[in-house]
């Protein structure tokens, strides 16, 4: 008996210690929409460097939620938080890549970057105001595409996203009714539709449903061939999702380190500006000084040598001036 | 029970260990309740208690909450699936006992409890790959183009078919709950004394006379009692039902619409509620199940003791 | 005769429809098994247990970490949930038999095996990762184990009360203490029984996901600290399964089928066992 006991004690002691040998972990949760960049880049460094930093796409509201509870390293949020927040909370923020939130959109022989929509549409799809694909207002929009007469399923997330609120933002900038029904946020009250679980559950969902729209980041429309829609920007032009109208809308912003680079980026005024833009931020948690030392370390490893994966997956690495006052951030905080 | 042998230190110390140990399972009960209801004050004191279960509103941004939503939700797949679930396994019971050739029994009872072993997980995946498609593309359209027609019964059935729905969630627990109410129903039908059976075959009736006169009745609480086991079981399923059930928190008449239960929001909210009241609030949905299925639990436990006292003599 | 004739459709009628439904409850479980099969025997490849996940969009890599997060999960889970449960079960069947506590213990347990396991992982969240400051392991198997000791209480009463007295008479006239009787002669007596009731155990808790969701979290990398948040098979298929990307969906569906026929088996063999030691029941 005592033989077992002693055994016992010694293997939850192991395992507690991963056998000692466990390397520098890691561990940052929330936003969905830079997983695919942020794993990328965690699988690389891992290789070159041999520290795991473990990223779980929960959804940015996740991302805060588990921040301020302080259960993990970093939390990712798509959504800004506001300097006060950040006061309360004692958080420090920063921002990692710009991206775009794309409109997809599952109609058999549409194809990528066919359908025209503008904010009005979109606006009035997500309120179910516009409930059929061929729908007066749509074929106005495309008048060589043959729309179906059939009902639009609108899919839209149900977890606390960051993406929900740079496109809500969006929706509510553009969109009076819009702004006055519904609002903007990570979450919120949905007029119709269906809810999935993260920019995966999205694109999934509207993998599997017929004559369905949903909206992601574009890296998920890329990855998986989903069809993606242009949209009329504030300039009044057409744009497609890509690399360069990404480019043009974070161009238009200037974040302030003081304001802990609090920005919005929709509906930027360039001329080829793609209007769902933003960028996504890390947050971390003032006091935890050791394991951000390590997140800082990984990300500046990431500013200098993970642009390349970024742009392959259309991510918009920040610039380099950015970059530089980021790094003055890090050091105002003492983490760099 | 032998009192008089614990004077042995060692024998004490034994029995106290087990004692400690068998008392855990009250402490457990007791300490999820008072985890859940000290989580959940903060979203008590703000929105009451009849005021948040008749509320529907489920609004993160205003960060106001209630439950009418997802009990809604909870209550339709629930009783949906028992519907769906219980004639089919009672005829099931039937069988095993009644009508199958001897060396079937064993095996098929075996092969309807080995679904009760497949992880809940995978009726989901399963119900998302393989059934929901099935759904939307035959049984719903199938579904709306006849019982859809009719006047009231019809309201059930609008809406687009995207087998991501309340019909879709609900059968798919159903078929997570056909063995456990089966394997009950059996043990149920299996207590009926034989003799009272003989004599009826005796006075010349017909099998199912003796199934629907002699052991159905003498049965009936046992089966209840499997019935209500199954409803408390399928309150409390999470992952069956996440898949294939569209997150949407509202209440709707249509049965081909995405809905949300109390386990499903618990699942996809937990870890990312921003807010406390959020997080509050979700704690307080995790007590009303927790009381739920308790109540519905000890209610089944109920029957199943009578159905067992009653005929054990 | 027409009465007769009548009673003779009825009877026919009613065999037939309660036929159909044993062979609908058949047909499901043919049908999934059988999907999860075709499904599942894709993805199955060596590198699927030896390695671990690539970034999402990217072909290859495995689940190792998985399927050693999920057998250390579900080890430490059994490690705490069994005695915890053998113990109980001692004390309802042998100091407490009869008693109105042991009714009472052993009606509660019956509930807890029920109780809604989401509501577990909400409870240990609350008690197990928020004070300790992060998702880790030993919350996820601490879930678990909660799940595993109601099961194991009430098998081992059960199988504890089938050990006939007279045994244990005959140990006392020795002079044998309760405990060493309990010991060297109940449990041997039980040990099958016990045994299957174990096995049944780790079935349930094998396939659980819920509770695991915000307890041990989950972990793209291997690791076997259960201090750190771990990967657990579950958790991953939930992940994959309701991700868009194709390679995920595949590995999955294989996941699934690993862990579909471990608890089959683990089921099966539970059942072999009993029949084998206490005859058809």
């Amino acid at each position: 008996m005592k033989r077992i006991l002693s055994l016992v004690f010694v293997i939850v002691v192991l395992f507690s210690v991963g056998f000692v040998y466990a390397a520098e972990t890691l561990n940052g949760a929330g936003a969905t929409f830079p997983y695919p960049v942020y794993s990328a880049w965690a699988y690389e460094y891992y290789k070159q460097t041999g520290v795991r930093l473990n990223y779980q796409s929960i959804g940015s509201g996740g991302g805060v939620r588990q921040i301020i509870n302080r259960t993990v390293d970093f939390g990712a949020s798509d959504a800004p938080l506001k300097p006060e927040r950040l006061q309360k909370e004692k958080l420090l923020q920063f921002p990692t890549v710009i991206g775009g939130v794309v409109l997809i959109v599952n109609i058999p022989k549409v194809k990528p970057a066919e359908l025209r929509l503008d904010a009005e549409a979109v606006c009035k799809i997500f309120l179910g105001q516009i409930n059929t694909w061929d729908d007066k207002k749509i074929k106005e929009l495309n008048p060589s595409i043959k729309l179906p007469n059939k009902k639009v399923t609108v899919i839209h997330r149900s977890d606390g996203s960051g993406t929900t609120a740079i496109f809500t933002t969006y929706l509510s900038d553009a969109c009076a009714a819009w702004k006055e029904k519904v609002g903007a946020g990570k979450a919120v009250k949905w007029p119709v539709g269906i809810g999935a679980k993260g920019n995966e559950g999205v694109a999934n969902y509207v993998k599997r449903v017929k004559y369905s729209i949903g909206y992601v980041e574009f890296a998920y429309a890329k990855q998986n061939r989903l069809t993606y829609t242009l949209l009329k920007n504030p300039a009044g032009n057409f744009v497609e999702p890509k690399f360069e109208t990404f480019q043009d809308a974070a161009a238009s912003g200037s974040f302030d380190p003081d304001k802990h680079f609090y920005l919005w980026l929709t509906n930027a005024p360039g001329k080829k500006a793609w209007p769902i833009s933003g960028a996504t931020f890390i947050l971390l948690a003032k006091e935890k000084r050791d394991s951000n030392i390590k997140t800082v370390r990984f990300f500046d490893w990431a500013f200098k040598n993970g642009d390349e994966i970024a742009e392959r997956l259309i991510y918009v690495p920040l610039p380099e001036p950015l970059k530089e006052k980021v790094r003055g951030y890090w050091r105002r905080y003492g983490i760099y | 029970m032998p009192g008089f042998l614990k004077r042995d230190p060692l024998d004490f110390l034994f029995s106290l260990i087990t004692a400690v140990a068998s008392l855990s399972v009250i402490v457990l009960i007791g300490g999820i309740l008072y985890v859940l209801v000290s989580e959940s004050s903060l979203s008590i004191k703000k929105f009451g208690i009849l005021q948040f279960i008749l509320s529907t509103e489920w609004d993160p941004v205003r960060e106001v909450f209630g439950a009418a939503s997802t009990l809604f939700g909870t209550l339709v797949t629930t009783v949906l699936s028992l519907l769906f679930a219980v004639p089919v396994a009672v005829g099931i019971a039937i069988f095993i006992t009644e009508i199958a050739p001897n060396p079937l029994k064993g095996p098929i009872g075996t092969a309807v409890e080995l679904l009760a072993a497949i992880p809940s997980i995978i009726y989901g995946m399963w119900g998302l790959f393989t059934l929901a498609p099935i759904m939307a593309n035959y049984i719903e359209p199938a579904l709306q183009s006849t019982v859809g027609r009719m006047p009231i019964v019809g309201r059930l059935f609008e809406g687009t078919p995207m087998g991501i729905d309340l019909l879709t969630a609900s059968v798919i627990l159903s078929i997570m709950i056909i063995p456990f109410t089966a394997s009950i129903a059996r043990d149920a039908f299996n207590l009926t004394p034989s003799i009272v059976k003989e004599s009826a075959y005796a006075v010349g009736a017909t099998k199912w006379e003796v199934i629907k006169d002699v052991v159905l009745p003498y049965s009936k609480l046992g089966v209840f009692g499997g019935v209500v086991l199954s409803l408390g079981r399928a309150l409390g399923e999470t992952m069956a039902v996440a898949f294939v059930l569209g997150n949407k928190h509202q209440i709707t008449g249509s049965l081909l619409d995405a809905a949300a239960t109390i386990t499903v929001s618990l699942a996809n909210e937990f870890t990312e509620a921003d807010s406390d009241i959020y997080l509050s609030s979700l704690y307080y949905l995790a007590l009303i199940l927790f009381l739920l299925s308790f109540v519905t639990l000890a209610i089944s436990k109920l029957f199943l003791l009578k159905a067992e006292r009653r005929y054990s003599r | 005769m027409r009465i007769y004739r009548r009673r003779k459709m009825e009877n026919l009628f009613a065999l037939v429809l309660s036929t159909i439904a044993a062979f609908i409850g058949l047909f499901w479980l043919i049908f999934i098994l059988a999907d999860v099969l075709v499904h599942g025997l894709k993805g199955l490849n060596l590198s699927l247990f030896l390695q671990d996940p690539a970034p999402p969009g990217i072909e290859g890599g495995g689940l190792r970490n998985a399927f050693v997060g999920q057998l250390l999960i579900t080890f430490f889970a059994t490690l705490m949930g069994v005695p915890l449960g053998v113990l109980g079960g001692t004390f309802l069947a042998e100091y407490a038999r009869g008693r109105k506590f042991a009714r009472v213990i052993s009606i509660l347990s019956d509930i807890m095996v029920s109780v809604p396991s989401i509501v577990i992982g909400t409870f240990i969240y609350a008690l197990l990762v928020k004070p300790v400051g992060h998702f880790n392991g030993w919350a996820g198997a601490v879930a678990l184990a909660i799940i595993m000791i109601p099961v194991v209480l009430r098998t081992t009463e059960d199988m504890l009360s089938l050990v006939p007295w007279t045994l244990r008479e005959a140990a006392f006239a020795l002079g044998a203490p309760y405990y060493k009787v309990i010991i060297q002669v109940v449990y041997r007596g039980a040990a099958t029984g016990i045994l299957t009731g174990v096995l049944l155990s780790i079935a349930r808790v094998a396939g659980e996901t819920a509770p695991l969701l915000f307890t041990s979290f989950n972990n793209s990398f291997f690791s076997i600290n259960m201090n750190e948040p771990m990967a657990s098979l579950t958790v991953t298929i939930f992940q994959y399964a309701m991700g868009p990307y194709e390679s995920w969906h595949v590995q999955a569906w294989a996941a699934s089928l690993v862990i579909t026929l471990f608890i089959l088996f683990i089921t099966i063999l539970g059942r072999v066992l009993i029949r084998w030691r206490y005859g058809k029941r």
